[in-house]
């Protein structure tokens, strides 16, 4: 189905906050995991113990040093990338047989391994690199949205999720509908500004990345800096435990037990 | 891009193919009836060979060959499957006009009509070859105005070059023939190099900072993998800036050599339109695979390209 | 168009398994709960467990690779016996039997003449309940596990302080923490616990602070990331108490009642008493008590005796609190933030602000939850008032000589602010907090070995005098590796690092059997690989290896393996029982204890066998008595499941805590359950207790907790403990070292006992630094932990090793410049001790005096059934061929082991080096050892 939905019911997508990514993996391993034996399967390997090995992978963590205007040191981030489930993505339309899909329904873009024709086609179209062709099967892989966990009656409602979304130790990956304004999606894409990536390409992703907070290590107003003092600082201290000895927080009552076997041995 | 063989044969030879076969259309146009058998034959054979060839070079690349079929299905929305179907139509009718024009069937009334089907049909099949790459944002030295007429005028050339030969050999050859040759030649030099300078001088107009949104201070710290991938492998070729230079100059050097070549049949000898042949499709060999390797994907920005 | 209709159809129902059974991750030393599903006995998805205490469901890069570890073709697939030279890869298949009888030949011979000949060392297992107590059994001190070379400054300057550790032993208060300081952790053993609890601040907006060289990771998204110097720590946490003394910013009260800041220390230089606790005929220490002007024994009740003074004992001696020597020690010129400032490599004005946030929210900030408390005087408390300040640190601190100190300064400073233990603070785990020190003492003197007798106790302990380390007449050391030495005193976990090397040296001795269990000893757990393989290949002069037989459990075709005479191939961990104890390092919550299992999942398709059965059935062929039966009969005939359920250590404390007593009632202590297993099973692998809410907070001085604990069999009586600010113990090895007591130090370790041993922490240059020369060697080399990858277990596994098949070397861009060096270029790194060769990268994110790469990505040729050009040998790298075991001469021509000089803990990130760019461009790491022969493969 090559053409594209006029709308879709829903947008599902991802939302990734490189403010909270450390860059472990956990995500890029879990989604290998799940993927490599559930409707994407294989995920294959090649040359897995040789001098390249290769293998198709549906989530890459990449990690960037950002020189920030204004500041004189950079910033390592840490930057998971997948399929972003664009809402007019030209990986669909170029493709041949109609392998290629977006669901009117959700907004997943799919492949279809049945008739795809492997020619690879549809990854020179997609700008993110989302697409990796599984040389053992012959078809395009890319990320499903986990599209066979997240309707799955298999798991309890709290793991119908992406298994890297579940997989995610610090939480930096969400997952909704990003066409629902008042999800927690979106909303956590309007309070902290999430952005598509190469917007000048026109393909609109669905999944967002929020940007990394600015730093808080300038000092903080109300938090008066502890100076440098003349004097001996000792006999200040000795001045202060002083009036420490007289104004220790009482204490609301006695407990009658007796405690002093507590003090020996 | 990964300057793949299979699809450098593909085009080019399809490209070659298309020409021949388009101008074996335009030879019907204007002269009806092809005044040999074995002329007509033989250089419908060629022109179907080098397209079959092309067209089975790039099935063959694919993960499923076996379902090549189901390329022509998205007519309406791919390139790809619309040049699909441009090749498959343009066989009947390329094989019905063969069949009037060499007077293996007569009925000469349609040799006109299906002369003119024919080279449509195949203009139109190169022009959905270039639309394939045009159409692609992703890699902006494709993205170009140039990239169709290129492919187009480049079918044009190496199919006149083919036809002379192939002329001399069944002692058909006309000057006319070099002359179509020259000019298209010509054009395709024209169009390359403004093509190259265009692209040389083109403002890189996505970034990293773009890619990854993280702005303009941005560069590549840790790969997500240490060994290549397929996005690596496939779009991640990189030539270098001296021997693409040298490989230019290369095809200026052959497409002049094939003008020579093609001058001196004129003047000389036919049979040194063979010269010709083979210098225009090495040219178009080497400026395939330039086309390719030249060819940076938007992607190479997430694996630390700062601008493309 | 309707598009619906002609999508094709999606199958969301997928069930690709028949079952799933949950156990315990072993990709790494966390321990985190998974979900195995499993179709036809094949395993198909590894999830994380949401019902387990550890991870709540999450898993990590490593734990979601655990098929690609279980099916690894590097699995040993049957018990081996060395047939060639060492090291020359020939081995031959033998029985298990044959295997069993071997060993049980070479280690009989041992047992009935020496047992010290036997050093039996585990790497990073969990299983070190059994492991120790079998050593004992057998009767050798030569027994530790992988602490040594790791964490045992953590774990000691933690347990000498304030009873519980940074370590695996305690943990932030994520909840409600709102600043949190984390010193040198690129991962840590808490590895999925960190980044959950990251993830929770940054979504609270609680600020994080990371000090570290090195940007990376989890200082990249700290909110402030401080590039410190390597090794220079404690002079920036002394800067911290520093100001916060001179501003008075420090909670009193705290300091007061809970911790030995009041008591008195005798100043008495010279004497034989001076610097200790001044203590009442029964032992108990003196606080002054100025309304009666006279000593009260601390923590009477009503009394509240001043923090700082001098005094005079009734018996004339001179008394002084140990607050006013901590107090006079940090606000001594020496650290104040401006002159520790260039040598930390931070800005002054930046510790000053530091040390302002600090107070600001430990003191303005400050929270009260709801919940009433106890305290061990029976003053109530109607509040929990907490201090949301939250630190740890692990390696970064721990792996340099001054660790140790310097671990002991941060906890000075958790404490002068009041925030262990209470909400906000960081939080003990239980069986801890111990008392400081725990209360065991490590066996193995002289008169406690003896043929075919058992150890009167364990052989790691903690020592409180000099009097209970384990060397003879002369001060020389009874172990193997010197722990408990004069070079080492309070070595904790032991010294894996120096076994090696000691033994080919005879010193102290010769041992007969070197017994090893996972652990990579050969390779990137060696400092000094190329002497490290010498050592295990070195030959006497009647051509018999110096260490005579070596005994080695793995699961793969590692490194090590290749240097043993004799391999008892394990199992992989989805394919064994298991149990994570509370005697060992527990995966306790802060809100209660937990432990768990590991139980089989699938089972071994190879003639393998799980190691802990292994050493039961052994123990057992050696006639060890905790493993026979008075008949004569194995003791455990089932094994380890069967030792796990059915060992006790003491009447109705076993190696589980769950489930115990008739029916699985009882929680901590009760009798032997059979079913134990099976309810731990039923529960998903584990078991969690909740501590009452009265209790769960400020532990160490709680009345409820400390009953609590007691019942539970946590501690042997409810005693309050008291944080350790000034050590005592540190003092008497100082006495000693002047020569008061009756074990003295020879005389020419007397200095370095005497300087180091301070009772307080102090900072003082790591010690590779101060020895070798600044301008031969003017940058520091350390390593990091790749979150994706465990140790060498990670890089054979086929997932993880396309993330990270090979290494670099980073380098700041300015220094970069300065050497010359561009991005990608090839370069030698140079010490004192050796060279490599390795390519650089360039980074701006780390300190300019340092460079890094990711730990043990480097494989030796031949391993691990890699490729002969696999990147990882082609390429990959390890800083451990320039790290030396032994420290450059001191006078008098001895070389110390390269270690922290009070527990041992070995110095890895102490290394000094420079880099060069090379002549030689070729893109080969160097140096090449020679290319192991490949094991055949399992399958
Ligand atoms: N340069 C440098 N060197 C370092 C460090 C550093 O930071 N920098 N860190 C040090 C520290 S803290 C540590 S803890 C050490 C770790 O170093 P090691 O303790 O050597 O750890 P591993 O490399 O994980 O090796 C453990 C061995 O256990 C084997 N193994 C894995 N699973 C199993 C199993 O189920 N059963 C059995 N029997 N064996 C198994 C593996 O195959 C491997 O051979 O490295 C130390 N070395
Ligand atoms: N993924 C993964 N997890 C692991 C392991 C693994 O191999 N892989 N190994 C486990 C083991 S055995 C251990 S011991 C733990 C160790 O866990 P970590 O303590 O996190 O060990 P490292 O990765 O060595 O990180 C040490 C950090 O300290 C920094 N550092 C070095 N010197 C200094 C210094 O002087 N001051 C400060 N402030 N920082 C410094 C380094 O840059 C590095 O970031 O991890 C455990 N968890
Ligand atoms: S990210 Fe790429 S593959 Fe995914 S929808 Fe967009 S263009 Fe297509
Ligand atoms: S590779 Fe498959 S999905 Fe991609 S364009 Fe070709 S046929 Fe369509
Ligand atoms: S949603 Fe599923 S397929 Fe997509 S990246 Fe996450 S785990 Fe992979
Ligand atoms: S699992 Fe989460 S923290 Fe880890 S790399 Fe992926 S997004 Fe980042
Ligand atoms: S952190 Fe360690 S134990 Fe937990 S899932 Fe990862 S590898 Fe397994
Ligand atoms: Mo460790």
């Amino acid at each position: 189905m090559t053409s594209l939905p006029a709308t879709t019911g829903k947008k599902l997508g991802l939302v990734i906050d490189l403010d909270i990514c450390v860059g472990c993996q956990a995500c890029a391993t879990s989604c290998k995991e799940w993927n490599g034996q559930g409707v994407s399967a294989p995920l294959s390997d090649d040359n897995a113990r040789g001098p390249q090995p290769m293998g198709t992978w549906l989530n890459r963590i990449h990690g960037y040093e950002v020189q920030e205007e204004g500041r004189d040191d950079s910033r390592i981030v840490h930057f998971p990338r997948s399929c972003l489930h664009c809402e007019t993505p030209a990986c669909v339309t170029v493709c041949p047989t109609g392998a290629s899909y977006k669901r009117a329904e959700d907004g997943i873009v799919l492949v279809n391994p049945e008739t795809c024709i492997g020619c690879k086609l549809c990854s020179w179209a997609c700008p993110y690199g989302a697409r990796e062709y599984d040389y053992a099967s012959g078809v395009m892989k890319k990320c499903t949205l986990c599209v066979d966990r997240i309707y799955n009656e298999n798991f309890v409602p709290e793991d119908r999720v992406p298994a890297c979304v579940k997989a995610c130790p610090t939480g930096a990956r969400s997952f909704g509908d990003l066409g629902d304004p008042n999800s927690d999606v979106s909303t956590l894409v309007a309070e902290r500004g999430g952005y598509d990536l190469f917007p000048e390409m026109g393909y609109k992703p669905t999944n967002k990345y929020l940007p990394p907070r600015p730093r808080r290590d300038k000092a903080i107003a109300g938090i008066e800096p502890l100076p440098a003092q003349d004097g001996s600082a000792l006999d200040r201290l000795f001045a202060w435990a002083d009036k420490l000895m007289t104004s220790s927080r009482a204490t609301a009552s006695v407990n009658p037990a007796d405690v002093s076997d507590r003090l020996e041995g | 891009m990964n300057p793949a063989y299979s699809v450098i044969l593909f085009t080019t030879s399809s490209g070659a193919g298309y020409g021949l076969l388009a101008l074996l259309g335009l030879v019907g146009v204007q002269h009806g009836q092809a005044s040999s058998l074995a002329f007509a034959l033989v250089a419908l054979f060629i022109a179907l060979a080098l397209i079959t060839v092309g067209l089975l070079s790039s099935t063959f690349h694919l993960g499923h060959p076996e379902r090549a079929w189901r390329a022509f299905s998205q007519w309406r929305s791919s390139w790809l499957s619309r040049e699909g179907v441009a090749a498959v139509v343009t066989y009947p009718v390329a094989l019905a006009f063969g069949l009037v024009w060499s007077g293996l069937v007569d009925w000469p009334s349609l040799i006109g009509p299906l002369g003119w089907a024919t080279a449509i049909m195949s203009g139109v099949t190169v022009f959905c070859t270039g639309k394939i790459y045009s159409s692609l944002k992703t890699i902006p030295q494709w993205h170009h105005g140039l990239t169709v007429p290129v492919y187009l005028v480049f079918g044009l050339a190496t199919g006149a070059a083919l036809l002379a030969p192939i002329a001399t050999l069944f002692g058909r050859f006309q000057w006319f023939q070099i002359v179509l040759a020259v000019v298209a030649l010509v054009a395709v030099l024209i169009l390359k190099f403004a093509y190259w300078h265009s692209i040389d001088n083109a403002p890189r107009k996505h970034s990293m900072a773009a890619a990854t949104g993280l702005g303009p201070g941005v560069r590549q710290w840790e790969v997500p993998h240490t060994n290549i991938n397929f996005i690596q492998k496939e779009m991640g070729y990189a030539v270098a800036r001296r021997h693409a230079q040298k490989l230019r100059r290369l095809v200026f050097l052959l497409l002049a050599m094939a003008i020579v070549f093609a001058v001196l049949a004129a003047l000389l000898s036919p049979w040194l339109s063979f010269g010709l042949a083979v210098a225009a499709l090495a040219a178009a060999v080497i400026e395939r695979w330039l086309f390719f390797a030249e060819a940076v994907h938007v992607v190479n920005l997430y694996y630390g390209l700062a601008n493309a | 168009m309707n598009e619906s209709m002609s999508q094709p159809v999606v199958n969301t129902q997928i069930k690709t398994w028949d079952e799933i059974k949950t156990t315990t991750c072993y990709m790494c030393a966390c321990r985190c709960g998974i979900k195995v599903y499993l179709k036809d006995g094949t395993v198909k998805y590894i999830e994380g467990n949401r019902d387990y205490p550890v991870n709540k469901g999450v898993i990590c890069g490593k734990g979601a690779s655990g098929i690609m570890q279980h099916y690894s073709p590097a699995r040993l697939s049957a018990p081996l016996i060395r047939v060639g030279e060492r090291g020359k890869g020939e081995f031959k298949e033998i029985s298990w039997e044959e295997a069993l009888r071997t060993a049980t030949m070479w280690l009989s011979q041992v047992r009935s003449s020496d047992p010290r000949k036997l050093a039996f060392f585990t790497g990073r297992d969990q299983s070190q309940g059994l492991t120790g107590w079998w050593a004992s059994q057998f009767g050798t001190p030569n027994y530790a596990a992988h602490g040594g070379f790791c964490s045992v400054n953590m774990a000691a300057a933690g347990l000498y302080t304030y009873g519980g550790s940074f370590w695996e032993f305690g943990e932030p208060d994520w909840k409600h923490t709102k600043y949190f300081l984390l010193f040198g952790v690129a991962e840590d053993h808490a590895s999925n616990p960190i980044k959950m609890g990251l993830g929770k601040l940054k979504k609270r907006g609680a600020k994080i602070v990371s000090v570290n060289p090195v940007k990376t990771g989890y200082s990249a998204i700290a909110d402030e990331w401080i590039g410190i110097r390597p090794g220079t720590d404690g002079l920036l946490v002394g800067a911290l108490i520093h100001v916060l003394l001179a501003a008075q910013k420090i909670d009193g009260e705290y300091l007061t009642r809970f911790t030995n800041a009041p008591w008195l220390i005798i100043e008495n230089p010279g004497g034989a008493d001076d610097g200790l606790v001044a203590r009442n005929t029964a032992g108990t220490p003196l606080v002054y008590d100025p309304q009666t002007q006279s000593t009260k024994v601390a923590g009477t009740y009503g009394i509240n005796p001043p923090l700082l003074g001098r005094f005079l004992l009734a018996d004339g001696r001179k008394v002084v609190t140990s607050f006013t020597l901590i107090a006079e020690r940090f606000l001594s010129k020496g650290y104040a933030p401006e002159a520790v400032s260039e040598r930390c490599g931070v800005p002054a004005d930046t510790i000053r602000r530091i040390a302002a946030e600090l107070a600001h929210t430990a003191f303005e900030q400050a929270i009260e939850i709801d919940i009433p408390w106890t305290d061990y005087l029976g003053r109530q408390y109607e509040t929990t008032r907490g201090r949301p300040v939250a630190m740890h640190a692990m390696r970064g601190i721990s792996a340099h000589s001054n660790g140790f100190q310097t671990c002991r300064s941060i906890h000075l400073l958790q404490i002068i602010l009041g925030t262990i233990d209470c909400p906000g603070g960081t939080r003990y785990k239980p069986p801890f907090p111990k008392p400081i020190p725990p209360g065991v003492k490590p066996a193995g003197k002289a008169h406690q070995v003896k043929p075919n007798t058992p150890l009167p106790g364990p052989p790691l302990g903690f020592v409180t005098s000099p009097d209970d380390l384990l060397v003879d007449a002369e001060g020389k050391a009874l172990r193997i590796d010197k722990a408990y030495s004069w070079e080492a005193p309070l070595a904790a976990h032991g010294m894996m690092h120096m076994v090696i090397n000691n033994a080919a040296k005879g010193d102290p001795y010769p041992i007969d059997v070197l017994f090893m269990y996972m652990a990579n000893m050969s390779w990137n757990s060696a400092m000094n690989v190329p002497d490290t393989i010498a050592a295990l290949t070195a030959k006497r002069d009647d051509g018999e290896y110096v260490i005579p037989h070596i005994i080695y459990s793995d699961a793969y075709a590692s490194e090590m393996v290749h240097y043993a005479d004799l391999i008892f191939p394990d199992t992989t961990y989805l394919e064994r029982w298991d149990c994570i104890s509370l005697l060992d390092r527990p995966i306790s919550e802060p809100e209660g204890p937990a432990d768990s299992i590991r139980q089989p999942v699938v089972q071994p398709d190879r003639n393998v066998r799980p190691f802990q059965d292994v050493l039961i059935d052994l123990g057992y062929r050696l006639g060890l008595p905790g493993l026979t039966k008075a008949d004569g009969t194995p003791r455990y005939p089932g094994g380890y499941p069967d030792y796990i359920v059915n060992h006790e250590r003491a009447p109705g404390l076993g190696p589980l805590a769950g489930f115990r007593g008739p029916g699985g009632k009882a929680s901590g202590r009760g009798p032997v359950n059979p079913d134990q297993l099976q309810q731990y099973i039923d529960n998903g692998c584990h078991w969690f207790q909740e501590i009452p809410d009265r209790a769960k907070y400020y532990r160490h001085v709680n009345w409820d907790y400390l009953d609590w604990a007691t019942f539970m069999g946590f501690l042997a009586r409810p005693e309050p403990i008291i944080h350790q600010l000034y050590s005592e113990p540190l003092q008497k090895f100082r006495l000693a070292a002047r020569g008061h007591g009756t074990v003295l130090p020879p005389p020419e370790h007397r200095r370095r006992v005497e300087t180091y041993f301070d009772p307080m922490p102090f900072w003082y240059p790591p010690f590779e630094e101060e020895q070798v020369s600044g301008t031969e060697f003017p940058m520091h080399a350390i390593t990091q932990r790749p979150m994706a990858m465990y140790h060498s277990w990670g890089s054979q596994n086929t997932w993880l090793r396309q993330i990270l098949g090979r290494n670099w070397l980073y380098i700041h861009g300015n220094r970069a410049k300065a050497l010359g060096v561009a991005d990608g270029d090839w370069v030698n790194v140079i010490s004192h001790h050796g060279t490599i060769k390795c390519q650089a990268k360039l980074m701006e994110g780390q300190d300019d005096s340092t460079v890094w790469t990711w730990n043990a990505i480097g494989k030796r040729s031949g391993t691990w059934a890699l490729d002969a050009n696999a990147p990882e040998s082609k390429k990959g790298f390890l800083l451990n061929h320039l790290i030396s075991d032994l420290l450059p001469e001191r006078e008098g021509g001895y070389r110390y082991s390269n270690s922290d000089p009070i527990t041992g803990q070995a110095a890895w990130y102490d290394l000094r080096v420079r880099v060069e760019r090379c002549a030689d461009q070729s893109a080969v790491s160097e140096p090449k050892f020679e290319r192991l022969k490949p094991l055949r493969r399992a399958l």
